[in-house]
């Protein structure tokens, strides 16, 4: 029985294997090459390996100003959006009205629509307001285009926080901002965790929106950033460039790791309802 | 404690105007809660949407006539566009590059892992769900960079090969200039590179509903795995299936970084809509083309979608 489970199940791991290989061969160059101080576009393990291509770069300020504005991008919009996307879930999750459904699905539609279609209008918009060439203009616009996905995680993950328990506070006499801090947030932190990291990340790895919107050079985030620094080819570091890679893919990474537990729950909740 | 009118005033009300007042209240907190969302999407995403029908409607451009007094055109950009044989070429390629490595490509591999992974060994799924999910995650200008350097090198050039070309070396096989040669095929392979683990994902969800009871009766019944699959599992999944496909549809029509890393925008033959929309809206300044440019890759989505949800719906 267990020869045949196995005879069975080893072709399986096999096709899982080279499929697996065909994810993985594409990551290992920048792995590899951003600990090799001479690296070239080749995939060659280094002579001598180490930290250089990373300490030179953040020395001499090639990613510091970056990251910054990156930092500062998704940040603010991570707060806003939490902040908003919260506060417009509760009545859509606790409220009865007739469109309820409708308005849901309404809003996930409006979600995946290409949003990059709204860049040149914006942009004009934005000379208008002189909104353009401002971090503050790409957090709002981040904000405004986060929000429908965002609103709708988050009415799923609170439409898991049952009324009762916020009833049976109010009975007991706890006031509004009670509830939220003591009932509503620790049961809803995995919404509010999946919501801040898709809007930090959505903010951190945009590269649309800063390439049209911004500038100026110190302004750049590390998306629109590294690919200047890609896009002189003949003379590239490849080592550095591979440095600068790994570190700015690195939080997205880590941050998805971290929530990925509730983010499937979060989207097929939402979805088999 | 309650001073004396305030209990008279409760009094004084009646149980039906009480619980009114109390409907009214709550429909006035649930308003106020969505104002601030709904009015900053309302300012800046339905406003620019808004606008963008305008703007495409007048023949704005940032430099030369249509700049310092933009006119109304009417209907003449999108009659245009229909003429622009550079247009129609972008939607060709943007069509195919959605049906092959969207619709073919990651949908029916997401689907392939999601079931070959089923009763794997956790620790093994944990490796592979997190390298095919690295894939995912990682920003798209680190996957153009990737890819870049991946497909790099060839005959005539000047650099050394990329890891694509080192592998061909080890096994005796010619190098290519792989962008070069084959650009459209390099990209959709790209894309199904970086866009699987979302369907794969979507559908291991799925699957996780379908009973194990079900699958073991129709096996005892003399069911075998392809009909299985087809009575079974499929059927189960159709509400699964359609929403994978409307995403990574509606996700594919609005990728740009990817392609753009890859191509630089060159190459007519990896010239999807939204990059051609770039180029006409930024470099070469037509905002008022460019506008009516994006709309048609909004409408396209929107076409695409009723077709999914009429097609799907039918056959139930």
């Amino acid at each position: 029985m267990t020869l045949r489970r196995a005879l069975t199940a080893t072709p399986i791991y096999v096709i899982l294997v080279v499929i697996g290989l065909f994810f993985l061969v594409p990551l290992l160059w920048p792995l590899i090459a951003s600990f090799n101080p001479a690296a070239t576009l080749s995939l060659q393990l280094p002579t001598n390996p180490s930290l250089v291509n990373f300490t030179t770069i953040i020395e001499n300020g090639t990613v510091i100003q970056p990251f910054a504005n990156s930092l500062i991008l998704a940040v603010s919009t991570m707060v806003l959006v939490i902040i908003l996307a919260g506060l417009a879930a509760y009545p859509l999750s606790r409220y009865q009205f007739r469109f309820k459904k409708l308005l849901m699905y309404f809003i996930l539609f409006a979600s995946a629509l290409p949003v990059l279609a709204l860049v040149t209008p914006l942009y004009a918009m934005y000379v208008t307001l002189n909104l353009q060439d401002t971090l503050f203009g790409c957090i709002l616009f981040f904000v405004a285009s986060s929000l429908p996905f965002c609103t709708w995680l988050m009415k799923n993950f609170l439409d898991g926080v049952p009324v009762e328990m916020e009833e049976a506070a109010w009975i007991d006499g706890a006031s509004t901002v009670d509830t939220l801090r003591y009932i509503l947030l620790p049961l809803a932190a995995p919404g509010v965790a999946v919501v801040g990291v898709w809007s930090f990340l959505g903010a951190w790895t945009n590269f649309f929106v800063p390439l049209i919107i911004l500038q100026s050079q110190n302004l750049l985030p590390a998306s629109v950033s590294i690919y200047t620094f890609f896009g002189a080819y003949g003379q590239v570091n490849y080592g550095q460039l591979a440095a600068f890679a790994m570190l700015y893919a690195l939080p997205a990474i880590a941050l998805y790791t971290l929530v990925s537990r509730f983010f499937v729950r979060g989207v097929s909740g939402g979805l088999k309802g | 404690m309650q001073t004396k009118a305030q209990a008279i005033s409760i009094e004084a009300t009646s149980p039906l105007k009480r619980s009114s007042n109390r409907q009214n209240k709550r429909i006035r907190i649930g308003l106020l809660c969505l104002a601030p969302a709904m009015i900053v999407t309302f300012v800046f995403m339905i406003g620019p949407a808004l606008w963008s029908i305008y703007i495409s409607l007048t023949n704005m451009s940032l430099t030369g006539a249509g700049a310092a007094t933009p006119q109304w055109v009417g209907l003449q950009n999108f009659i245009q566009v229909f003429h622009d044989g550079e247009f129609l070429g972008a939607l060709r390629v943007s069509l195919t590059y959605l049906v092959f490595s969207a619709l073919i490509g990651q949908a029916v591999l997401g689907f392939l892992l999601a079931l070959l992974m089923r009763k794997r060994n956790r620790v093994f799924k944990a490796i592979l769900g997190g390298i095919i999910i690295v894939a995912w995650v990682i920003p798209d200008v680190v996957a153009g960079f990737l890819w870049s350097t991946f497909l790099a090198g060839g005959p005539q050039s000047v650099l050394a090969p990329g890891t694509l070309n080192v592998i061909m070396q080890v096994f005796g096989q010619p190098l290519h200039a792989w962008l070069q040669d084959y650009p459209t095929v390099m990209i959709i392979i790209a894309n199904i590179w970086r866009g699987t683990a979302f369907s794969m994902m979507l559908y291991a969800s799925g699957l996780e509903s379908v009973p194990d009871e079900l699958l073991e009766a129709a096996a005892v019944d003399g069911a075998g795995p392809w009909v299985r699959m087809w009575s079974v599992i499929l059927p189960l999944l159709k509400g699964t299936i359609a929403t994978d496909l409307l995403l990574i549809t509606l996700s594919t029509l609005s990728d740009f970084t990817l392609v753009f890393i890859l191509t630089g925008g060159s190459n007519a033959s990896t010239e999807l809509m939204t990059i051609y929309q770039y180029r006409q809206a930024f470099q070469f300044y037509q905002i008022g083309y460019g506008s009516a440019i994006a709309l048609l890759i909004i409408v396209v989505g929107a076409v695409l979608s009723l077709l999914y949800i009429r097609l799907l719906r039918i056959e139930l």
